[in-house]
């Protein structure tokens, strides 16, 4: 086990100039010894190239990689003792399930009786102990990715454990099930594991430290609760919560916030820039409050959705579209009816040049 | 009528006639005119006898038909042990990507494309001891080389050119099976620690066993029928060492115009042929897919 520090920026083209040509920019980060981590991203956000990097089947090309101060930029995954799942399951298929998840031990001359030991430890963790001396060739994908799942777990002594979106083949059901036997390893086992994911809800709930990127760039890295209450950058807003965060356009002229013609009262004791700036203020925390209310704007009702658990409500003024998320016993709305929210709040939180400033 | 079953309709048959009448000329009538003359003893183009059986009973203890089975055997066997490793170590080490592949790619097929006799007649002239570069070489060694007159040399010269001329082919089967291998396997391996030869082991040649299969039914079937290239080279001889089955034939059917021994000869050689790749099929496919009983972890 060790502490992996970052130092470093990845191009795959040979002469990068623009910031477009990087698919990692530079870049200086830590994941603690231990940690669960996610790397949470759309595709293309350079959430591989990250990973792989520290694996060490990509090599960064400037800067280093640092396991517990030792610099390993040119080690090769196995000196590296990094152990990896991909998203797509590989697995030896002329093997048993038993000798495929022993493999990494064998490779690495573990005695036998300890291999036998571990085999059967993870078997059991991953409730395939009954399939131990099936031919893997003839398993299920989902079987397939959890004999993966198994062989990255096997090796304790491993220095991190990265998954690389390892349960995009797996069934719905049994993804919830796997999500939550790693977490249960990870407290089981204590290696550090980093999951890479573009799915908010997997990444979420599987990590204790959430790193957030967009075009090969670290936004933010938090506790789920950090990302949702203060997102960093607007991009964190917008991606994290379901829908993302409303951002209204907005002035700020003295002790007041220009909102779409309408001027507010700027909260006590905030101090915001002159100038434009946006407001973000996430759909749960959108309330309708009674007219004339400090921060709200009269706003008129353009689409509701009743989910079940929850309203969603769409609702326009002067050009602006908020969205808000109301509990489903709130009074009845239909489109077309007026109804104050109230945008600057305890919530709300203010960006300028998308990064947050209060 | 019970509603559960399929309506049955007898002119659906109607829509595979057309198949069966191009099967029948193909194969079927040219294959019945061999079993016509395999039962008689054609005296002259008018008086012909039905002999039954005896034609097979007779090819069957023909000492000089076994001595050509066994050479036939020997060699395709010879062929197979030479050409299916080097074939495959041929194909690992040729380059992915790039324009050396493709370079590569066009070298090793060039043998692909000459035609038999050429082919004969290229190592004919190769292996002389007089001229040839081979055979000029060897003797400048001080090997006394010569395939006209050693039944070994005569051999080993076949074998050689056999080699020569189709281990591309399995090396260009064996390459397109490496190539559909997805980069993570090859990553998974590394991370797993395992050496270049368990890679090869556990990762290669499990995925290269249905391309090798046919490599290995191509080749041994190929061999088997061999006929032209050591008919050029070497004429069968010296003496018979390197007759084969096919020649043997054509030297009972042509040269002696022995039709129903010939014709009788002909269907035993089309059952050996296809006796031998259903065996080599049937043991290529259990091979790698027998599930393996306690499994040592």
């Amino acid at each position: 086990m060790a502490k992996i520090e970052l130092d470093l920026a990845h191009a795959y083209l040979p002469d990068p100039k623009k910031d477009s040509d990087y698919a990692l920019l530079p870049l200086k980060m830590a994941f603690e010894d231990g940690g669960a981590y996610a790397l949470l991203g759309p595709s293309g956000c350079g959430k591989t190239t990250m990973l792989n990097i520290m694996s060490g089947l990509l090599s960064p090309s400037q800067g280093s990689v640092r396991f517990d101060g030792h610099d390993v930029t040119n080690q090769t995954p196995q000196q590296r003792n990094i152990a990896q799942v991909f998203q797509f399951p590989v697995v030896y298929d002329t093997m048993t399930v038993a000798e495929n998840l022993a493999f990494p031990l064998r490779n690495r001359k573990v005695p036998r009786d300890q291999i036998t030991k571990r085999v059967g430890q993870i078997a059991e963790m991953l409730e395939m102990s009954d399939q131990l001396n099936q031919r893997a060739a003839n398993l299920s994908a989902d079987a397939k990715q959890k004999i993966s799942l198994g062989r990255g777990l096997v090796r304790s002594d491993v220095s991190a454990v990265l998954f690389d979106e390892p349960l995009t083949v797996i069934d719905p059901h049994l993804k919830w099930q796997l999500r939550r036997k790693l977490k249960q390893i990870h407290h089981e086992l204590k290696l550090t594991l980093i999951y890479v994911t573009h799915d908010q809800v997997e990444a979420l709930t599987f990590a204790d430290q959430v790193v957030v990127m967009t075009r090969g760039r670290v936004v933010q890295i938090g506790s789920a609760a950090d990302l949702f209450e203060r997102p960093r950058h607007t991009f964190v807003g917008h991606f994290i919560g379901s829908p993302g965060m409303n951002f209204l356009p907005a002035t700020v002229v003295g002790s007041g916030i220009q909102v779409a013609g309408v001027s507010l009262a700027k909260p006590d004791g905030q101090v915001l820039p002159e100038g434009a700036i946006k407001l973000g203020v996430r759909p749960e925390y959108l309330v309708p409050v009674l007219a004339e209310s400090a921060g709200a704007l009269p706003m008129t009702v353009s689409q509701v959705q009743d989910v079940g658990t929850h309203v969603m409500l769409s609702a326009t003024f002067g050009g602006l579209t908020i969205k808000a998320r109301l509990p489903s016993d709130s009074a009845p709305m239909k489109v077309g009816d007026p109804v104050w929210l109230q945008v600057v709040g305890a919530h709300t939180c203010f960006y300028k040049d998308d990064e947050i400033v209060a | 009528m019970n509603k559960t079953t399929k309506p049955v309709n007898q002119k659906a048959w109607l829509l595979i006639l057309p198949v069966l009448v191009c099967v029948a000329f193909s194969a079927i009538l040219p294959l019945m005119t061999v079993v016509n003359y395999s039962v008689q003893d054609i005296i002259s183009p008018e008086r012909r006898v039905f002999v039954g059986t005896e034609w097979f009973a007779a090819i069957m203890r023909d000492e000089e038909l076994h001595a050509a089975l066994i050479r036939q055997l020997t060699f395709s066997l010879s062929v197979l042990v030479v050409e299916i490793p080097l074939g495959i170590l041929l194909a690992l080490s040729m380059p992915a990507q790039g324009w050396k592949a493709s370079v590569v790619l066009v070298i090793v097929s060039l043998s692909l494309l000459i035609p038999w006799n050429v082919v004969g007649t290229i190592w004919q002239i190769f292996a002389r001891s007089d001229i040839g570069l081979m055979g000029a070489a060897l003797q400048g060694l001080g090997i006394e080389y010569s395939y006209t007159g050693n039944a070994l040399h005569a051999w080993a010269t076949v074998l050689l050119m056999d080699v020569w001329h189709w281990t591309p082919l399995v090396a260009l089967l064996g390459y397109a099976g490496l190539r559909s291998i997805p980069d993570a396997y090859y990553q998974a391996a590394s991370i797993d620690g395992a050496s270049k030869l368990a890679v090869f082991w556990y990762v290669q040649l499990p995925k290269m066993r249905g391309v090798l299969m046919i490599a290995v039914l191509l080749r041994f079937m190929d061999s088997f029928m061999i006929y032209t290239e050591p008919f050029v080279l070497t004429g069968g001889g010296p003496g018979n060492a390197t007759t084969f089955l096919s020649q043997f034939l054509t030297q009972k059917a042509v040269g002696q115009f022995d039709l129903g021994p010939a014709a009788a000869f002909s269907l035993i050689y089309f059952l050996i042929i296809l006796l031998m790749c259903f065996i080599l099929y049937n043991w290529m496919q259990r091979v790698g897919t027998q599930t393996k009983e306690g499994g040592h972890a």
